[in-house]
């Protein structure tokens, strides 16, 4: 490649920030000055493939500058690219791709307020205008509207982010001006968080399975884990062999909870027969969808039990190497599972010889910084590879061709963590749990005009209205979102739609990756739908025409008609089912495919517009 | 005399098309399926030298059995398939793209779309005038070629033209996200402080006219742009001994730009910097 640096050099801190996760330059190839280097002899020129194979490091390359300074300036982008051999109009292409990053200079911190559905019903919008008339120019603080936060049950919610080193981050939910200024300002004196627990209203409840031990161990330490039945899965495991954890997890019935519902055991079996090697796990905690924060509370609450199900996950498909990549929002779920790492490699539970069974496995973090694409599994994969998060087209499937174009395993957080009470208790008992076709417990993120949002965990199978009684659902409901901005709404008279992936289908609707989100009429309706529209404006990676432009189009016609009823409306109308049904039978994937759900449900089942 | 390499027999397969039965060569995608079996599907981001990106969905066919529309460029054909390509969906699909693209970016030098919009029935001013639209300036930074984003559909294949895929160059990259998304060299610099070598090969892959000569930039400015007089003249490269095949496209005895023919098997398509631009010695009168 025609490797081309221009005159920008990175200032020291920036290149102290890239050889912290680098290690220091060994040659001149690597951008080292004469003096730096330590080896005697200079012609010798370490880098080029060698480098290149780390290309994989971009990402978490790009973090390192960003943490440390901030933004990301064009002497530190050349400096990673010289240290990576990485093309520098490619790694330009990666920073701009991600919404966290900044190629232009601003204050070291930025203030993500969230305008996502439940927020802006909670009064993002007020909450924004105040902080933004306090956080002006020259506060040092940058304040940027952002998509769910996914800290829905204690909305509106800010996160801030104080770049330096270490880099601090400090979360004001539920916001109020003083407190999110606060959390901007000092960080370190910000109040703390409540527990995770605070979001489960169930903690404690003996019935519960998946959430048994959020509040209940203390999720920084391994031997509370144990204490309370970790690592009999893994156990277990051994015992069965790869094959016989496979058929566990078949006959479970267990299918993805991502969204997508595929058969678990079926993509563990294709990925274990694979012949080419290695073969990878990949974990999928970039939880983005707006309303959904599940995967945030198990990994906040229950870290340990997601490093154990991975484990068993690699065992079962062969993979000796897991990674886990993590929403770059959730800070505090990255401090615990780095936590949970460290001490199950100090204690022999990751490594060469896992619990003494001749197993070698471990698992690294990779951090996505802030598009929702990244949620799709290739699109993720090529966000690990370094490359711009965009999803590749199937097929190839990831279980024949997945990351670094290997076989790959890749699942959502619960779907894995689902697996430590198939083992437990096993398959038979836990197909017993919920409906024939939907099998086990589920978690649903209940959040909007509810008296106690959260995550609530229930045998699939129970009523959309069980579950809004038991969250507490305020009068004057107008809409239920189920499934998230890719879902669709449902009306109040339908609150007898059971909760499985075939009750739903059947009701014309989805679950999703169970978000259930109640409004009631104090929220405009059109006011949902453009955010929801201009949600996907903003994270449509720009792949294909009808997403990237098609999401342009629908949130122009939204705007026209946001004021606009029955034949007013009607032209535009038509006008939002022709692009919405180019976006979801010629998109590439599963963005551009669901952008058009939720507002054809509002239009259909809400009768919005009328 | 041109060496064409018969390659490996390859075994056919036999799928549906059309309602007619069909064999291709296994390997074949849909497309070439469809173009032997003479059918015009149109293509956009799909280049006869490069790997399909199949980024424009413009040749989107449908599938038995498939939850979502196939594009035909790059989904290889499989035996006992049933793919058919006229259906209402497939049009809906095609005709829904070309009014996105028509009504976002200036498709007025882009071969054959005219005919589509017509064909399809596409309507690109139904999204009123407020539609957003790229409004990009042309970047006219250097001697040699103009880049006129605003007449980018963003298929990709500029891009894989340069890195990975023939030039090695890397020098553009896809900048942005969704709608923001553009072309752009590194800190989106001009491409004279790029790693661009200017080999021009991505004028050679450009769809629509984005990336053109500077003569024919300044040429379509002052409306001396003709292509129907202008003569093409394909001989032999003389700056070096690979033997790469140049076209001349000459026009009032001047040369207007030089390509390369896609199936030269020494080129295919691809030039370097001299005999892409450096022709200026030929009609040097003086």
């Amino acid at each position: 490649m025609d490797l081309h640096f221009g005159d920008s050099k990175p200032t020291d801190e920036e290149k102290a920030a890239v050889d912290a996760l680098l290690g220091p330059p060994e040659s001149s190839w690597e951008g080292a000055a004469r003096d730096e280097m330590r080896a005697a002899d200079l012609r010798w020129a370490r880098g080029g493939r060698e480098a290149r194979e780390r290309r994989d490091l971009l990402l978490p390359g790009l973090h390192a500058i960003n943490d440390r300074i901030g933004w990301i300036s064009e002497g530190a982008l050349d400096y990673l690219c010289r240290r990576l051999t990485v093309p520098p109009a490619e790694a330009y292409g990666v920073a701009t791709f991600y919404a966290m990053f900044s190629v232009k200079p601003r204050p070291a911190t930025v203030l993500h307020v969230c305008t996502d559905l439940a927020c802006a019903a909670a009064g993002a919008s007020d909450l924004c205008a105040g902080i933004e008339s306090r956080l002006g120019l020259g506060s040092g603080v940058g304040v940027q509207r952002s998509p769910c936060l996914g800290l829905c049950e204690r909305a509106p919610a800010a996160l801030a982010i104080k770049a330096g080193d270490p880099v601090r981050t400090a979360v004001a939910a539920p916001a109020t001006v003083e407190a999110a200024v606060l959390a901007a300002s000092a960080p370190d004196s910000a109040e703390e968080e409540p527990a995770a627990a605070m979001a489960v209203p169930q903690a404690g409840d003996p019935s519960l399975t998946l959430l048994s031990r959020v509040g209940v161990v203390d999720p920084s330490s391994l031997d509370d884990y144990r204490a309370h039945g970790g690592y009999t899965a893994l156990r277990r495991a051994f015992q069965l062999g790869p094959a016989g954890v496979i058929r566990e997890v078949t006959d479970s019935g267990l299918v993805g909870r991502g969204g997508a519902a595929f058969p678990t055991g079926r993509k563990w079996q294709a990925t274990a027969a694979q012949p080419d090697h290695p073969h990878y796990l990949v974990c999928n905690a970039d939880e983005s969808e707006p309303g959904t924060f599940k995967d945030r509370v198990l990994m906040e609450g229950d870290p340990f039990s997601l490093v154990e199900a991975m484990t068993i996950a690699g065992y079962a498909t062969g993979a000796h190497r897991g990674y886990l990549y993590l929403r770059g929002e959730y800070p505090r779920a990255l401090a615990r599972l780095e936590n949970a790492l460290a001490q199950c490699r100090a204690r022999g539970l990751l490594g060469d010889d896992v619990l003494g069974q001749g197993y070698a496995f471990d698992i690294e973090i990779r951090r996505g910084a802030g598009a929702y694409i990244c949620g799709e599994e290739t699109a993720l994969f090529n966000s690990i590879e370094g490359y711009r998060g965009e999803p590749r087209s199937k097929p190839p499937f990831p279980v024949e061709k997945g990351l670094f174009g290997k076989p790959t395993v890749e699942n959502n957080v619960e779907t894995l963590v689902n697996v430590l009470p198939i083992l437990t208790m096993g398959a038979p008992a836990y197909a017993a749990i919920g409906t024939a076709r939907s099998t086990g417990p589920k978690l649903f993120c209940v959040s909007g005009s509810v008296d106690r949002p959260g995550i609530y965990e229930l045998p699939f199978g129970a009523t959309l209205g069980d579950l809004l009684t038991l969250a507490g659902v305020r009068d004057r409901l107008r809409a239920v979102l189920l499934g998230g901005a890719a879902g669709g709404f449902v009306r109040p008279d339908e609150l007898d739609i059971p909760l499985t992936f075939e009750g739903t289908r059947e009701a014309g609707t989805t679950l999703g990756s169970g978000v259930v989100m109640a409004f009631d009429d104090t929220v405009p309706l059109p006011r949902l739908l453009l955010r929801i529209a201009e949600f996907f404006r903003d994270e449509s990676c720009g792949q294909c025409v009808p997403c990237r432009v098609g999401t342009v189009r629908q949130e122009e016609a939204l705007h026209r008609i946001a004021e606009r009823t029955g034949a007013a409306a009607a032209g535009d109308i038509a006008l939002l089912r022709e692009v919405g049904r180019a976006m979801r039978d010629a998109s590439i994937c599963g963005l551009g495919q669901t952008a058009w759900n939720a507002v054809e449900s509002a239009i259909d089942r809400l009768g919005a517009y009328e | 005399m041109t060496v064409i390499p018969l390659g490996v027999p390859r075994r056919l397969l036999e799928f549906t098309l059309d309602g007619e039965p069909v064999r291709a060569p296994e390997g074949s995608t849909i497309l070439d399926a469809c173009r032997a079996a003479g059918k015009d599907v149109p293509t956009l981001c799909e280049g006869d030298t490069l790997t399909p990106k199949n980024a424009c969905r413009v040749c989107v066919v449908e599938v038995e059995g498939a939850r979502t529309l196939v594009p035909a460029c790059s989904r290889k054909a499989e035996p006992g398939m049933e793919v058919r390509t006229d259906t209402e969906r497939a049009r809906h699909s095609r005709k829904v793209v070309l009014e996105l693209l028509a009504s976002s970016v200036d498709l007025s030098t882009t071969p054959k779309v005219a005919e589509w919009i017509k064909e399809y029935e596409a309507k690109p001013d139904r999204f009123g005038p407020d539609a957003a639209r790229l409004n990009e300036e042309p970047r006219v930074d250097n001697e040699l070629y103009v880049r006129d984003y605003d007449k980018c559909i963003l298929c990709y294949k500029c891009v894989d033209a340069c890195g990975e895929q023939w030039q090695n160059t890397f020098a553009i990259s896809v900048a942005g996200r969704g709608f923001d998304a553009r072309i752009a060299v590194e800190h989106d610099a001009p491409l004279t402080d790029s790693a661009c070598v200017y080999c021009g090969n991505c004028i050679e892959v450009c769809p629509t006219g984005a990336l053109s000569f500077k003569s024919e930039f300044d040429m379509r400015a002052a409306g001396t742009w003709d292509e129907a007089s202008q003569t093409e003249t394909t001989t032999v490269c003389a700056y070096c001994g690979v033997g790469c095949n140049l076209t001349l496209h000459v026009q009032d005895n001047e040369i207007v730009k030089v390509t390369s023919p896609h199936d030269n098997p020494v080129t295919h398509g691809n030039l370097c910097i001299k005999g892409r631009f450096g022709y200026q010695h030929v009609q040097n009168r003086d």
